[in-house]
C-alpha cells in the first residue's frame, strides 16, 4: 500500500480501534491512544514528501470516475501538516480537557474521522472523492458540535453550521460536475492544464459560481460567517482544531486550488477579493462587541479567513496578467497567513479553554486580573494575541506586513482602478484597526484590572495542559524570529497554487520605511487610542438594531420556509378529495387546452356514417336522463334515471350491430340497479351538501370544461387515422384458426384470452372484497383483530 | 353519427364530473356510472360506426362491423361493473361506520404538528 493511502487511511483505522480499545481499557485515556494516529500519519506524510513520493492511485470506481487518486504537492503539504500536527496537540490537549465522564470513545471517533476526512480533501486530486470527503468533513463537524448533545444551543448551532456547509457542499458538486463536464477528466491536475478549454467554455461562470459558494460557506465568508460563531458550543478543543486550524481552510484551500482555472475571469478576482475585504472588516468589528471568549475568537477567525481570501484574489492577478510577477508575493503572504493563523489561533482557542476550565466561565465581564494566578497562561495568551494584532516580533506581524503591502499593489493592477483600491484599502485598514482593537482588549479584560469572583477558584493549570498551547506559541515565536526557515515550504506551497515556480523569496522583518510599515504604525496608535477609551465609542454598536442580523435574517429564513411548506401540504394534502378531483381535472383541462395553442392541428378528416331517425331519439332520451340524473334530489330518481341512461347505451350497441355487448349491458344495468337500490335502502337520503350558487358554478364550470377537453380530443382524433385497422385479420381468420363464428367471443376466449383471464380475477377479487367488507370488522376497542358474528 | 355520439360522450363526461365534484359520495357514485357510460360510446364510436354486419361470421357476408372495440367494451362493461359493486359497498360500510356520506366531512387525520 501506497504511503498516501496509508496516511489517509490511518485517522479512519484509528477511529474505529480507540472506541473498541476504550471499551475495554477503561483505565487508560483514550487520547492517549488517539494520539498515535496522527503522529503516524504526520511520520508518512514527511517520508512520502522527502522520498518523492508525491502521488498514488488507486481504482476504487473507475467506470464513474470515481478514484481514489492523492498527490501531495507543496500546498497539499502544508495542509496536512496542519492537519496533523494541531491534530495530536489537540488531542492532547483534549485529554486533559475532557474529563472521564465524558462520552470519549465517540469523541476520538469523531476527530479522528474529521482527520482523516480533512487529510483526504487536501490531497484528493480526484473531484469525487474531493467532494466526498468534504461532506465527510461537514458531518463529523456536526457530530463534533453537537458532542454535549444534552445542550439545546450544541445542536442549534450543529444544525446550523450543517445546513450551511452541506448547501456548500452541494454547490460545490455541482461545480465540480460542471468541470467535469467541460473538461471530461475527473483529475484536478488535468484540469489545470486545460485552463484555456475550461475559460471558452459557455459554462465558465456557473462553475464559477458554484465553486465560490461552496468555498464562501465553508470559510464561513460574509454573509455566510453566521454557522461559525454558534459552532462554538463544541468542546474547545474541537473549535481550536476544526474552527480555526483546519476545517474552516477548506475553502480558502478550494479556492485556491482552482485559482489557476478561475483567475482568468475579473468576476472572481473581484468577488475573491471583495468578500474577503468585506468579511475582514464586519468579523472584526463584531469581535469587539463580543463578551463571550470564544465568541470573539469565532469573529476574529471569520475575519483572518477574509483576509486570507482577499490575498487569495490580489493574488489571482498574478495569473491575469502574465507578467505581473509582485503578486506572487500575495499568495505567498497567503500561504504564510495559513501557517501563522493555525499556530497562533490554535493556541488562543486552547488558552481560552484552559481559562475557561480553570476559573468556570468564559465571559468577558466575570473575568479580569488573571495575570498574577496564571502567569504562564498569560504569556501565551500574550504572544498569540499579539501575534494576532500584527505586533513584531511575532509571526503575525509578517504576514500582516506582507497582506498591507499587496493591498498597496493592488492599484498597480489595471482590474483595479482607485475608487476600488480605495474602498479595497479602508475595508483592509479599518478591519486590521479593529483586529488589533479586540486583540489588545481580550488580553486586557481578562489578565489585567480586578479580580471578580469567580465560579471556580483561579490558578495555574497543570503543565500538560499547557504543554500543547506552549508548542504553538514556540511556534509563533521561532517563526516569528527565524521566518526564512519556512520560506522553502510557502515557496513550494505558492508555485502549487500559482502552478508555476514561484522562488527566491525572503520574509524580513524590516523592508525599509514603506507604506505598509506606516500603515502598520497608524493601526497601532489608533488601535491603542480606541482601546482606551473604549467606553467613549462603544455607543457605535447599539447603532445596529438588535435584530437586524443575519442570524434573524436566516433564522427567519428558515421559519418561514417551514411554515411555506407546512401551509402549503396543510392547504393541499388535507384539502379533502375534493380539491385534488379538481386539481387533477383541472391539470387535465390546462394540459388539452396548451396542447392545442401549441400543437394546432385541425379536425382532420371524418369518415361518417348516416344519421338514423331513432339514434337521434335515443340520443334525445340519454340527454334528457342525463339531464334529470344531474338535477334529481331523490336517491329513487336519480336511480332510474341512471338506469334509462344505461338502457340505452345497450340500446345503442343493438343499433350499432353489437348483439355481445348490448347482451352483457342489459344484464349488467339490471344487476347494478338492482344492487344501486339494495345498498341505497340503507344508505341515508340524497342530501346535498353545501350546493350553494357558487359552489354549483365552479363544478359545473370545470365539469363543462372537462367535456369540452374530451370532445375536442375526440373529434380530432377521429379525424386523423394513419394506419388501417388490424381487425381484418380477426375477421379473416375467425373460423379458420379459432373455429369459431362470433368474432367477438373469439377474441375475447382466444386470440386476447389473457384479457378476459385477468377481468375473471378482477371480478372474483371485487367478490372477495366485497365480503370482506361486510364479514370482516375491526373496532379499536378490540385488542386483536377478530372477526364479528 | 360519429361526431354526435362524441359530442354525446363529451355531455356525459360533463355531467360525470359534476356529480363527482359533489359532496355528497351517493351523487359520486352515480357519477362513476354515468362516467363509465360515456367511455363506453366513446370506444364504440371512435372504432367506426360504419355500417356493416354484426360481427358473426357467416359465407355472403362482405363487411362485418369493427370486432376489437366491442370486446375491449365488454371487457371494460364487466369491470367497471365489478368497481361499482366494490364502491357501493365501501360506501355503504364507511356510512354505518363514520355515520355520514358527506365528503366534506370525511377529512382525514388531525394535523400532527401546529
Amino acid at each position: 500500500m501506497h504511503l498516501l493511502q496509508l496516511a489517509v487511511l490511518l485517522p479512519f483505522i484509528g477511529a474505529v480501534l480507540v472506541p473498541v480499545f476504550y471499551s475495554y481499557m477503561k483505565r487508560l485515556h483514550p487520547g492517549i491512544v488517539a494520539l498515535i494516529f496522527p503522529v503516524a500519519a504526520a511520520a508518512l506524510l514527511i517520508i512520502s514528501r522527502l522520498s518523492g513520493q508525491a502521488e498514488s492511485h488507486f481504482a476504487w470506481m473507475p467506470r464513474l470516475g470515481l478514484n481514489l487518486d492523492f498527490n501531495l504537492d507543496g500546498f497539499a503539504f502544508l495542509f496536512t501538516m496542519l492537519i496533523t500536527v494541531i491534530g495530536a496537540l489537540v488531542i492532547f490537549y483534549s485529554v486533559h480537557y475532557l474529563g472521564r465522564r465524558e462520552a470519549l470513545g465517540h469523541f476520538y471517533c469523531y476527530l479522528l474521522i474529521f482527520m482523516g476526512a480533512m487529510l483526504g480533501v487536501v490531497l484528493s486530486d480526484n473531484v469525487l472523492s474531493l467532494y466526498m470527503f468534504w461532506e465527510l468533513t461537514s458531518i463529523s463537524s456536526f457530530l463534533l458540535i453537537a458532542f454535549w448533545n444534552h445542550k439545546e444551543k450544541s445542536i442549534q448551532g450543529a444544525l446550523k453550521s450543517m445546513l450551511i456547509t452541506v448547501f456548500g457542499g452541494l454547490m460545490l458538486l455541482g461545480g465540480l460536475l460542471t468541470l467535469v463536464s467541460i473538461t471530461h477528466t475527473f483529475s484536478i491536475r488535468e484540469m489545470l492544464t486545460m485552463t484555456n478549454v475550461i475559460a471558452g467554455s459557455p459554462l465558465f461562470t456557473v462553475a464559477l459560481v458554484f465553486i465560490l459558494l461552496a468555498a464562501f460557506t465553508k470559510s464561513a465568508q460574509f454573509p455566510f460567517h453566521i454557522w461559525l460563531p454558534d459552532a462554538m458550543e463544541a468542546p474547545t478543543p474541537v473549535s481550536a482544531y476544526l474552527h480555526s486550524a483546519t476545517m474552516v481552510k477548506a475553502g480558502i484551500y478550494l479556492v485556491a486550488r482552482f485559482t489557476p482555472v478561475f483567475a482568468v475571469a475579473p468576476l472572481w478576482i473581484y468577488a475573491v477579493t471583495f468578500a474577503g475585504a468585506v468579511t475582514l472588516f464586519w468579523a472584526s468589528f463584531n469581535a469587539v462587541k463580543q463578551r463571550d471568549l470564544k465568541g470573539v475568537l469565532a469573529y476574529s477567525t471569520v475575519s483572518q479567513l477574509g483576509l486570507m481570501m482577499t490575498l487569495l484574489g490580489i493574488g489571482g492577478i498574478s495569473l491575469h496578467y502574465h507578467h505581473d510577477e509582485i503578486f506572487y508575493m500575495s499568495i505567498a503572504a497567503c500561504v504564510f497567513h495559513i501557517f501563522n493563523h493555525a499556530s497562533f489561533k490554535g493556541a488562543l482557542f486552547m488558552v481560552v479553554g484552559i481559562i475557561d476550565h480553570e476559573t468556570g466561565t468564559r465571559d468577558l465581564h466575570k473575568l479580569g486580573g488573571l495575570m498574577q494566578v496564571m502567569p504562564i497562561t498569560f504569556t501565551a495568551a500574550v504572544i498569540g494575541a499579539l501575534s494576532m494584532a500584527g505586533v513584531p516580533p511575532f509571526n503575525g506581524f509578517l504576514s500582516k506586513e506582507m497582506f498591507l503591502s499587496s493591498m498597496f499593489d493592488s492599484s498597480e493592477s489595471a482590474l483595479f482602478n482607485p475608487v476600488l483600491v480605495f474602498v479595497l484599502l479602508a475595508l483592509v485598514i479599518i478591519g486590521s484597526i479593529f483586529t488589533f482593537i479586540y486583540s489588545v482588549k481580550l488580553l486586557k479584560d481578562v489578565f489585567l484590572g480586578e479580580r471578580h469572583a469567580l465560579p471556580k477558584e483561579a490558578h495555574e493549570a497543570p503543565l500538560a495542559f499547557l504543554a500543547s498551547p506552549l508548542i504553538l506559541i514556540t511556534i509563533v515565536v521561532v517563526t516569528g524570529l527565524i521566518p526564512n526557515i519556512l520560506a522553502p515550504m510557502i515557496e513550494a506551497a505558492s508555485s502549487a497554487v500559482l502552478n508555476k515556480p514561484v522562488d527566491h523569496l525572503h520574509i524580513a522583518h524590516w523592508h525599509g520605511i514603506n507604506p505598509a510599515l506606516l500603515t502598520t504604525l497608524t493601526i497601532f496608535v489608533l488601535g491603542t487610542l480606541m482601546v482606551l477609551y473604549f467606553s467613549k465609542w462603544k455607543s457605535v454598536y447599539k447603532l445596529q438594531p438588535e435584530h437586524w442580523t443575519f442570524n434573524t435574517l436566516y433564522q427567519s429564513a428558515l421559519k418561514n420556509s417551514e411554515h411555506l411548506s407546512y401551509k402549503i401540504n396543510h392547504s393541499v394534502i388535507a384539502g379533502g378529495s375534493r380539491l385534488h378531483l379538481v386539481l387533477i381535472f383541472g391539470t387535465f383541462i390546462v394540459l388539452t387546452a396548451l396542447a392545442l395553442l401549441f400543437a394546432p392541428t385541425g379536425f382532420g378528416k371524418w369518415q361518417l356514417a348516416d344519421i338514423r331517425i331513432y339514434e337521434l331519439i335515443l340520443v334525445i332520451i340519454i340527454l334528457v336522463a342525463t339531464y334529470m340524473v344531474v338535477i334529481a334530489k331523490s336517491r329513487i330518481f336519480s336511480i332510474i334515471m341512471l338506469s334509462a341512461i344505461g338502457y340505452s347505451v345497450g340500446l345503442f350497441f343493438v343499433f350499432f350491430n353489437a348483439p355481445d355487448i348490448a347482451l352483457t349491458q342489459l344484464t349488467i344495468e339490471t344487476i347494478s340497479t338492482a344492487l344501486f337500490l339494495m345498498c341505497f335502502f340503507h344508505l341515508p337520503k340524497l342530501t346535498l351538501y353545501g350546493e350553494t350558487a357558487k359552489f354549483k358554478l365552479h363544478n359545473a364550470a370545470i365539469a363543462i370544461l372537462t367535456g369540452l377537453s374530451v370532445i375536442v380530443i375526440g373529434l380530432i382524433a377521429y379525424g386523423h387515422r394513419y394506419y388501417p385497422s388490424i381487425n381484418e385479420y380477426y375477421i379473416k381468420n375467425v373460423y379458420e384458426l379459432a373455429a369459431g363464428k362470433n368474432m367477438v367471443n373469439v377474441i375475447l376466449v382466444d386470440f386476447r384470452g389473457f384479457d378476459t383471464l385477468f377481468e375473471s380475477a378482477v371480478l372474483g377479487i371485487a367478490g372477495i372484497g366485497i365480503y370482506t367488507l361486510i364479514k370482516l370488522r375491526y373496532r379499536k376497542d378490540d385488542s386483536n383483530e377478530q372477526t364479528e358474528k | 353519427m360519429e361526431i354526435i355520439m362524441i359530442i354525446l360522450a363529451g355531455i356525459l363526461v360533463a355531467a360525470a364530473v359534476y356529480l363527482i365534484l359533489s359532496r355528497s359520495l351517493l351523487r359520486v357514485i352515480i357519477g362513476t356510472s354515468v362516467l363509465t357510460h360515456a367511455v363506453n360510446l366513446l370506444l364504440l364510436s371512435m372504432g367506426g360506426l360504419k355500417t356493416g354486419a354484426i360481427p358473426i361470421y357467416g359465407e355472403t357476408v362482405k363487411r362485418y362491423v369493427d370486432p376489437i372495440p366491442q370486446a375491449l367494451i365488454l371487457t371494460a362493461i364487466v369491470i367497471s361493473f365489478a368497481i361499482t359493486a366494490f364502491f357501493l359497498v365501501l360506501a355503504f360500510r364507511s356510512y354505518k361506520e363514520l355515520g355520514t356520506d358527506n365528503l366534506a366531512e370525511m377529512r382525514g387525520v388531525p394535523d400532527d404538528e401546529q
